[in-house]
């Protein structure tokens, strides 16, 4: 029986790898040859790099934010576990750096007040369209699932941060386009935006530009995906169970089959019949029975 | 059925079984007689109702944090990401749950075409089971819609733009279809309303599937009829219950690998962007299963035919009991169908590499000669194969010990090939 399934499993997974070829072709779909890095979120126990979040916030405060808006983060989810796990109170400081505009109040007035922990990161446009109207007729996209909306995720937007180039001779580029090697087409319009000491760390961690575009990542990454040590956390506590259990049913399910005869026993009449049929191959068929 | 007739042991029982015999129907279902000699891929079907199952119930849930507005849906998606309690598991649990669903789909099928289990006298299974995969098709395809990214609007606007192909009425019927002039929020409220409906329209499809195939019994890898209620089948439970425990178990972990490690690599990166009409994306692509099909429409050069064969490639199964002529189930005695059938598989695997390239020089020339074949395969490869092919001698019962182990079949058939011409029957 152990040999029926493990047949099986191995079968099963030549189907199941066959078929994750047409995957393959998404991912051929462009032939770019990301900077790899170490990121601490990847693999079985990936967390994050608390203070690496906390530098990418500030990144993301002091360079980002004048142009790209993350509108799916909340003030409060800076102090939530499995994040940059800001203090309450760093995190009300945070909020309160911003107006927003809250109402209509009792007389029927739109007022400013300043952000609360509850309020979601405040816009650098109000919409769309002023935002693409202000950089040049390109919308700098919205970053809270960038990280889950870009082929390559994590290493495509370190790449790019630093992948900014000298143009190679005889390409073209228009007034306000640069050139970036990790760029599909090579054509941005965002001028390269991090340099080294950009960001003047507030834990003395040497700005350099790797160490800028690093933090910046980590913190995109976990703006796309806050759940994430949870969730790799309860994906490894889930296949240790499920590693359990399908011993214990493999050891209940041969049990209940013993019931149908012992192993033993077959393999007793399969010896007979094998010997049977080696002993009358050749002979007359009349004989054999 | 010719199980003993049940009667309940108390009157209570009694009482109940003579006006709703649901008691009679779980002991059908206890006692329900399987073949001894189904190996895994027989497990696929709990595998399946498993699968339902799990989407209904997730989906249930996330029903109830979606909103179904070109405005909010992208929004919506994110707030059940973020903010509802586990709402990352769930929304993972659907998606990734889509793409098992159909995993375990198409070995199902593929199954049934190897042991020839689509064979009189099971044709209304198969066809039942071919029209849960297309309603599956649909739903899957409909709730990809529903989370509004770029893949959702564009894919919607491919797929509901080849009704216009149709002559005379297609526009109508596209327009129709939309609610609209374009993929707008009409169409989204409708393909909500319709993604939830389909899934319980599988439901009940999957229950006359089973009614279905509890009137003649399972098949089984030899394809020979079993002779029910003797030493050659067993009850369902506790025997298949456990087997088929155990490999859904093994189907779950891969499952759930994929939702915590790997939740988004079965989807396309461009979902993650809302939908907007005025930016069209580079390439697009259908999700994963859709792929041959998708080759298929676009090895046609003329849209209308496009739109004929994919169809045609899918409701041609429905003929296929018909079309595969031979008598014999099992591909095991069927040497010359046995290769064809992984040539299938290929070609099939291959028109699904090729539905995620661009429609362009080797890849089109491939489509086409790939979508060739298929056809050929069905309409003329089977029902001539039935004819001609010389098929294995058959065992007399699935229980004969030596088919039970591996190796034993072959050399069962040697032996019976040199006594060829001498009454085979009564070989033992």
């Amino acid at each position: 029986m152990l040999n029926h399934l493990s047949k099986f499993i191995i079968k099963f997974f030549i189907i199941f790898l066959i078929t994750l070829i047409p995957f393959s072709a998404f991912s051929e779909e462009k032939k770019i040859n990301f900077i790899k890095t170490n990121w601490s979120f990847e693999g079985f126990f990936g967390t994050f790099d608390r203070s690496s979040l906390q530098r990418g916030y500030q990144v993301y405060q002091e360079v980002c934010s004048g142009c790209h808006s993350v509108q799916h983060l909340s003030y409060r989810n800076l102090s939530e576990k499995g994040g940059p796990e800001f203090s309450i109170e760093e995190a009300k400081a945070f909020a309160s750096q911003f107006e927003v505009e809250d109402g209509p109040n009792s007389e029927g007035e739109m007022f400013m007040r300043l952000g609360r922990l509850s309020d979601k990161f405040v816009k650098p446009y109000p919409n769309v369209e002023a935002s693409t109207a202000a950089n040049g007729g390109a919308y700098p996209p919205d970053m809270s699932v960038l990280a889950k909306a870009r082929t390559g995720g994590a290493d495509y937007i370190y790449s790019l941060l630093m992948g900014y180039d000298e143009v190679p001779t005889g390409f073209e580029l228009d007034d306000g386009v640069y050139y970036n090697k990790y760029m599909p087409g090579n054509k941005i319009k965002m001028s390269e935006p991090i340099s080294e000491g950009i960001v003047d760390y507030s834990d003395g961690t040497n700005s350099t530009k790797a160490q800028i575009a690093k933090d910046v990542t980590t913190f995109l990454v976990w703006a796309s995906e806050p759940h994430l040590e949870s969730q790799h956390r309860m994906g490894f506590k889930t296949i240790i169970y499920l590693i359990i259990l399908i011993t214990l049913v493999y050891l209940s399910k041969k049990k209940v089959w013993s019931r149908f005869g012992s192993k033993e026993e077959e393999e007793e009449t399969f010896d007979k019949v094998e010997r049977a049929i080696t002993e009358y191959e050749g002979e007359n068929p009349k004989t054999f029975k | 059925m010719s199980e003993e007739k049940y009667i309940p042991k108390s009157k209570l029982g009694k009482w109940f079984d003579s006006r709703l015999p649901l008691l009679t129907l779980s002991h059908h279902l206890q006692a329900y007689p399987t073949p001894k000699n189904l190996n895994y891929w027989w497990t696929f079907g709990g595998i399946l109702t498993f699968c339902l199952i799990t989407q209904i119930v997730t989906g249930l849930v996330l029903a109830m944090h979606y909103v179904a507005h070109v405005d909010y849906a992208f929004e919506s998606i994110e707030h059940i990401m973020r903010d509802v309690n586990y709402g990352w598991l769930i929304r993972y649990v659907h998606a990734n749950g889509a793409s098992m669903f159909f995993l375990a789909v198409y070995i199902h099928i593929f199954r049934s075409l190897y042991y020839g289990s689509y064979k009189s006298p099971r044709e209304v299974i198969w066809i039942i089971g071919l029209l849960i995969y297309i309603l599956m098709m649909a739903t899957a395809f409909m709730g990809y819609v529903l989370p509004w990214g770029q893949m959702s609007f564009w894919g919607a606007t491919v797929i509901t733009n080849l009704f216009s192909a149709i002559p005379l009425v297609g526009e109508s019927i596209t327009t129709w279809l939309w609610g609209g002039y374009s993929v707008d929020n009409p169409t989204l409220n409708r393909f909500y309303s319709l993604h939830y409906l389909f899934s319980f329209l599988i439901f009940g499809l999957v229950i006359l599937h089973i009614w279905a195939l509890h009137v003649p019994g399972n098949n089984n890898p030899v394809g020979i009829d079993v002779k029910k209620n003797t030493d050659e089948t067993m009850p369902f439970h506790p025997y298949m219950v456990m087997k088929d425990l155990l490999a859904l178990l093994f189907f779950v972990t891969i499952f759930l690998w994929f939702v915590f490690f790997a939740p988004n690599v079965l989807g396309h990166p461009d979902n993650y962007i809302e939908a907007n009409p005025l930016v069209t994306p580079a390439h697009i692509v259908p999700e994963w299963y859709l792929l041959p099909f998708y080759a298929i429409l676009r090895a046609i050069p003329s849209k209308l035919g496009g739109v004929i064969f994919m169809f045609s490639a899918i409701f041609i199964l429905m003929l296929l009991p018909w079309l595969d002529t031979c008598k014999v189930r099992s591909a095991t005695f069927r040497p010359i169908y046995k290769k064809l059938f992984w040539l299938l598989v290929f070609v099939v695997i291959l028109l699904g590499y090729l539905g995620a390239k661009p429609p362009e020089g080797v890849y089109l020339i491939l489509s086409r000669l790939g979508t060739f074949y298929y056809f050929i395969h069905f309409l003329v490869i089977l029902p001539l194969l039935g004819r001609y092919e010389k098929t294995d001698p058959l065992p007399q019962s699935i229980s004969d010990p030596v088919l039970d182990k591996p190796g034993m079949l072959d050399k069962f058939k040697k032996v019976a090939s040199k006594y060829e011409g001498e009454n085979v029957k009564s070989f033992k």
